[in-house]
C-alpha cells in the first residue's frame, strides 16, 4: 500500500494545482469544429432520472474522426442524437453546450436546427431496413433528402443522385434509383443510407454503429468507404461503436463511455498501446484478435452495465472493476475526476497513473 | 396479377355458393312452414297448395336451391310451377339474370325490391364514409400528435362516448331533438341524387351523423394507435434527421405508413356498410338493404333471406378482394401472387 500512496498523492496534487481536466484542452482551442462541452441528457421516467448521458465533453476537428466507444446503454447513441437535437419535442432534458462551427446547437431555433439537419450535419443509423422509408424508392429519400436543403430542378436531382449512389459504390445505380430498401441487400442499403446522408456534402457526419447490422466483409467495405469519402469531402466524422476494432481501423480520438460518463478519452494509437482505464482493459481483452494463436477464451467484462438511475456511488466501474484493490482509497465514495494522465490523454480513475501503467503491463497487456 | 385476380374471383363465387346453401339448408332446418306466411288472414288449403307451387315450395330443397343457383345465371319466370305458368301465362313475372329471387310478401321480384333499396343504403354508407373517414382519422392524428396533452385527451374522451353509446340512442336522440323538437333538420325522407343532391343530402345529414358516430369513434382509436406507432418508427427519426419540416413529416412519413391498415379497415367497414345499415335504415324508416333483410326475417320470407344474406356477403368478399388488390398498390412490399 505504502508504495501506491505516492503516485496517488501526486495525482491529488496535480488536481489541487489545476492542471487538470479534459475541458484544458477545449479551452485552448475555442475555434475547434465541433465542441461539446459537459453535455447532460437525463430522462424523467416514473422510475426516477435517467442519467444517460452526464458531463461529456469531446471535440473535433474537420476531416478527423472520433470514436465514441462503449457497451449498450453507455450513453453513445443518446449523445448523437443530442447533437443532430431529436431529443427537441421529447421528454429528455438536455443541457450543456454543443458548439458547431461557432453556433450552439442547443439555442438555435427549431428551424436553423431543421436547416443543419442532414446539410451541415447528418447522420447514419444502425439498422438501415427500418430506418429507410418502406414505402419510397432509394432514389425518392436520396431525392428528398438533396431538395429540401438545395433548389434544384427534378432532373438535376435525378443525375445529382445517381451520381451519389454510385459514389457509395452501388452497382448500376440508374437502375437501383427506382428500387425500393427492401429490394437491396443489407450492405447496398447502408451504403444507401450512407449517399443519403453525404448527399448535401455535411460537415459533421455521425454514424451510429453503422457497421453492426452488416456481416464483417461488408463491414470492412463500409469503412473503407467512409474512410475515401472523409477524404474526399472532408467531413468531420463521429463514430458510435462497441467495436475497438472499427475504431482501431477508422478513429483519430477515442472516447471510451461508460454509464454516461466519458473513462477515457485520448488519441487512437495511445489508447490502444497505453489504455489506462481499466474499463478499457476490459473492452479490450473482450475483443477477439486474428494475429494471436493462443486459443484462449475471450474475457469478458464481469457483470451488468450500471443503473442510469441509481448511478453507482463513486466510480460508476467500480462494482465491476477488477482492480480497485489498486487503488489507494475507497473507489466508491467518490467520483474520480477525468485527468489528464498522460499528455492528450484523459481518464478517469482512483488508482493512480503509474500504478496503472504498472498493472496494464504486468496483468493485463500480456493476456491480450 | 391476372392469375392472382382469377383465383381470388373463383373462391368467391365458390364462398358465395357455400353461403347461400348453408342459408337454404339452415331455412329448411327450421319448423316453420314457409308457405303460411304467404297468404294472409283468409287463407285456405287450396290458396295454400296454389302458393306452394307457385313459389316451389313443394319440391326437395336442394332442387330449390339448383333453380336458385340457375336462375343466378339466366334468370327465371314464376310462378315456378310449369303447370300454373301454362294455366295463366297472363300471372307470369319474368326474374332476368341474375336473379335473386321472388318475395311471395311482397309480389315483387327481389331484383326490383333491391333495385329501389339500393341506392338509398349506398347513399347512407358513402356519406357516413366520407365523414366518419375526416373526423375519424383527423381527430386520431391529432390525438396522436398531442400525445397526453388536453387535445389528446378530449379526442380520445369523446371518442370513448361515441364508442359506447348505441347507434339507436344516437339515432332517436337526434331525431327527436335536431329533427323533430328544433326542426333544424327534415324527418330523413329519401331523395334520389339525381333528383335534387342539394335535398338528398340535407335528407340525410341525420342518418349520416348517426352512422359516422361510431366508427368515426373506432378510427379515431385506430388511426391515434397506428400514428403512434408509425411515429416512432426508425424512418421518422431518419426523416427528422434530413432537416424535413414537421408537417412533411407527419404526412409524407407518418401519414403515409400508418394509412395502410386505415385503409384496410376502412375497406372492410364500407363493404360492409353498402349492404345496408340496419339499425340507421330502422330508426330513419328509410328503406334501404337494411331495412328489407330485417322485414324478411321476420317474415320468414325465404327468397329474400337467402338473397341478402349473399348481397352481404358478396359486398364483404368483394371488399377483402379489393382490399387485398389495393394493398399491392399502396405497399410496394406487397406483391400480388397466384
Amino acid at each position: 500500500m505504502s508504495t501506491s500512496n505516492e503516485p496517488g498523492l501526486s495525482a491529488e496534487l496535480l488536481e489541487s494545482t489545476g492542471v487538470r481536466v479534459n475541458r484544458s484542452r477545449t479551452d485552448s482551442a475555442p475555434d475547434k469544429f465541433l465542441r461539446v462541452n459537459d453535455l447532460h441528457v437525463h430522462f424523467p421516467t416514473d422510475d426516477g432520472l435517467v442519467k444517460a448521458v452526464d458531463g461529456l465533453s469531446f471535440d473535433l476537428e474537420k476531416g478527423t474522426t472520433l470514436g465514441i466507444v462503449g457497451e449498450s446503454g453507455s450513453g453513445k447513441s443518446v449523445t448523437s442524437l443530442a447533437i443532430m437535437g431529436l431529443h427537441r419535442g421529447t421528454r429528455a432534458k438536455v443541457t450543456g453546450e454543443i458548439w458547431l462551427d461557432g453556433e450552439d446547437l442547443l439555442k438555435v431555433s427549431d428551424e436553423e436546427l431543421r436547416s443543419l439537419r442532414g446539410n451541415r450535419m447528418a447522420m447514419i443509423f444502425q439498422d438501415p431496413l427500418s430506418s429507410l422509408h418502406p414505402y419510397y424508392t432509394i432514389g425518392q429519400q436520396l431525392v428528398e433528402a438533396l431538395q429540401v436543403h438545395q433548389k434544384m430542378s427534378k432532373s438535376q436531382a435525378h443525375t445529382h443522385v445517381v451520381d451519389m449512389l454510385g459514389r457509395v459504390g452501388i452497382p448500376n445505380p440508374d437502375r437501383r434509383y427506382d428500387q425500393y430498401p427492401h429490394e437491396f441487400s443489407g450492405g447496398m442499403r447502408q451504403r444507401a443510407m450512407i449517399g443519403m446522408a453525404l448527399i448535401n456534402n455535411p460537415e459533421l457526419l455521425i454514424a451510429d454503429e453503422p457497421t453492426t447490422a452488416l456481416d464483417v466483409t461488408v463491414q470492412a467495405q463500409i469503412l473503407d468507404l467512409m474512410r475515401d469519402l472523409q477524404a474526399e469531402f472532408g467531413s468531420a466524422i463521429i463514430m458510435i461503436t462497441h467495436d475497438l476494432g472499427v475504431v482501431a481501423e477508422i478513429a483519430n480520438d477515442v472516447l471510451v463511455m461508460y454509464g454516461g460518463r466519458c473513462v477515457e478519452y485520448a488519441e487512437v494509437d495511445d489508447l490502444f498501446h497505453q489504455p489506462d482505464h481499466p474499463y478499457t482493459w476490459g473492452l479490450l481483452s473482450s475483443m477477439p484478435r486474428l494475429d494471436r494463436v493462443k486459443l484462449e477464451r475471450l474475457v469478458p467484462v464481469a457483470g451488468n452495465p450500471p443503473s442510469l438511475i441509481n448511478v453507482p456511488p463513486g466510480c460508476a466501474f467500480n462494482p465491476r472493476c477488477a482492480f480497485k484493490e489498486f487503488s489507494p482509497r475507497p473507489c466508491n465514495v467518490d467520483e474520480p475526476q477525468l485527468l489528464e494522465s498522460y499528455p492528450k490523454h484523459d481518464s478517469r480513475c482512483h488508482i493512480p497513473v503509474p500504478k496503472r501503467a504498472e498493472v496494464f503491463a504486468e496483468r493485463v497487456a500480456p493476456k491480450l | 396479377m391476372f392469375y392472382y385476380l382469377v383465383r381470388r374471383l373463383a373462391s368467391v363465387v365458390v364462398m358465395l355458393v357455400l353461403i347461400t346453401g348453408t342459408t337454404y339448408a339452415l331455412f329448411f332446418a327450421t319448423p316453420i312452414d314457409p308457405v303460411s306466411y304467404t297468404c294472409g288472414r283468409n287463407c285456405t288449403p287450396a290458396i295454400k297448395e296454389g302458393n306452394k307451387k307457385a313459389l316451389g315450395y313443394d319440391q326437395p330443397a336442394y332442387i330449390q336451391y339448383g333453380k336458385f343457383l340457375k336462375g343466378l345465371v339466366v334468370g327465371r319466370d314464376y310462378p315456378d310451377n310449369a303447370q300454373l305458368r301454362a294455366d295463366h301465362p297472363e300471372q307470369i313475372v319474368h326474374c332476368p339474370a341474375p336473379c335473386l329471387g321472388y318475395s311471395p310478401t311482397q309480389s315483387r321480384t327481389i331484383n326490383a325490391m333491391v333495385g329501389d333499396a339500393w341506392p338509398i343504403s349506398i347513399s347512407i354508407a358513402i356519406g357516413a364514409f366520407v365523414l366518419w373517414m375526416i373526423v375519424g382519422v383527423g381527430g386520431g392524428i391529432i390525438a396522436a400528435l398531442n400525445r397526453g396533452k388536453w387535445p389528446d385527451r378530449i379526442i380520445v374522451g369523446l371518442a370513448l362516448i361515441g364508442f359506447s353509446v348505441p347507434t339507436f340512442f344516437i339515432g332517436l336522440v337526434l331525431l327527436t331533438f335536431v329533427a323533430i323538437k328544433a326542426g333544424l333538420l327534415p324527418i330523413p325522407n329519401y331523395v334520389p341524387f339525381t333528383e335534387n343532391p342539394f335535398e338528398w343530402a340535407h335528407n340525410l345529414v341525420l342518418p349520416w351523423i348517426t352512422l359516422a358516430c361510431i366508427f368515426a369513434a373506432s378510427y379515431v382509436r385506430l388511426t391515434r394507435a397506428y400514428m403512434i406507432e408509425t411515429m416512432s418508427e426508425d424512418y421518422i427519426r431518419t426523416a427528422m434527421s434530413k432537416g424535413l419540416g414537421k408537417w412533411r413529416i407527419i404526412f409524407r412519413h407518418g401519414l403515409r405508413a400508418a394509412l395502410t391498415p386505415i385503409i384496410t379497415a376502412a375497406g372492410l367497414d364500407l363493404g360492409g356498410l353498402l349492404g345496408g345499415a340496419i339499425i340507421t335504415e330502422s330508426v330513419f324508416s328509410l328503406h334501404g338493404l337494411g331495412f328489407i333483410a330485417v322485414s324478411s326475417v321476420t317474415n320468414m320470407d325465404l327468397p329474400v333471406i337467402v338473397a341478402m344474406v349473399m348481397i352481404v356477403s358478396a359486398f364483404i368478399v368483394l371488399a377483402n378482394l379489393i382490399v387485398d388488390i389495393a394493398y399491392g398498390f399502396i405497399d410496394p412490399r406487397v406483391k400480388l401472387v397466384a
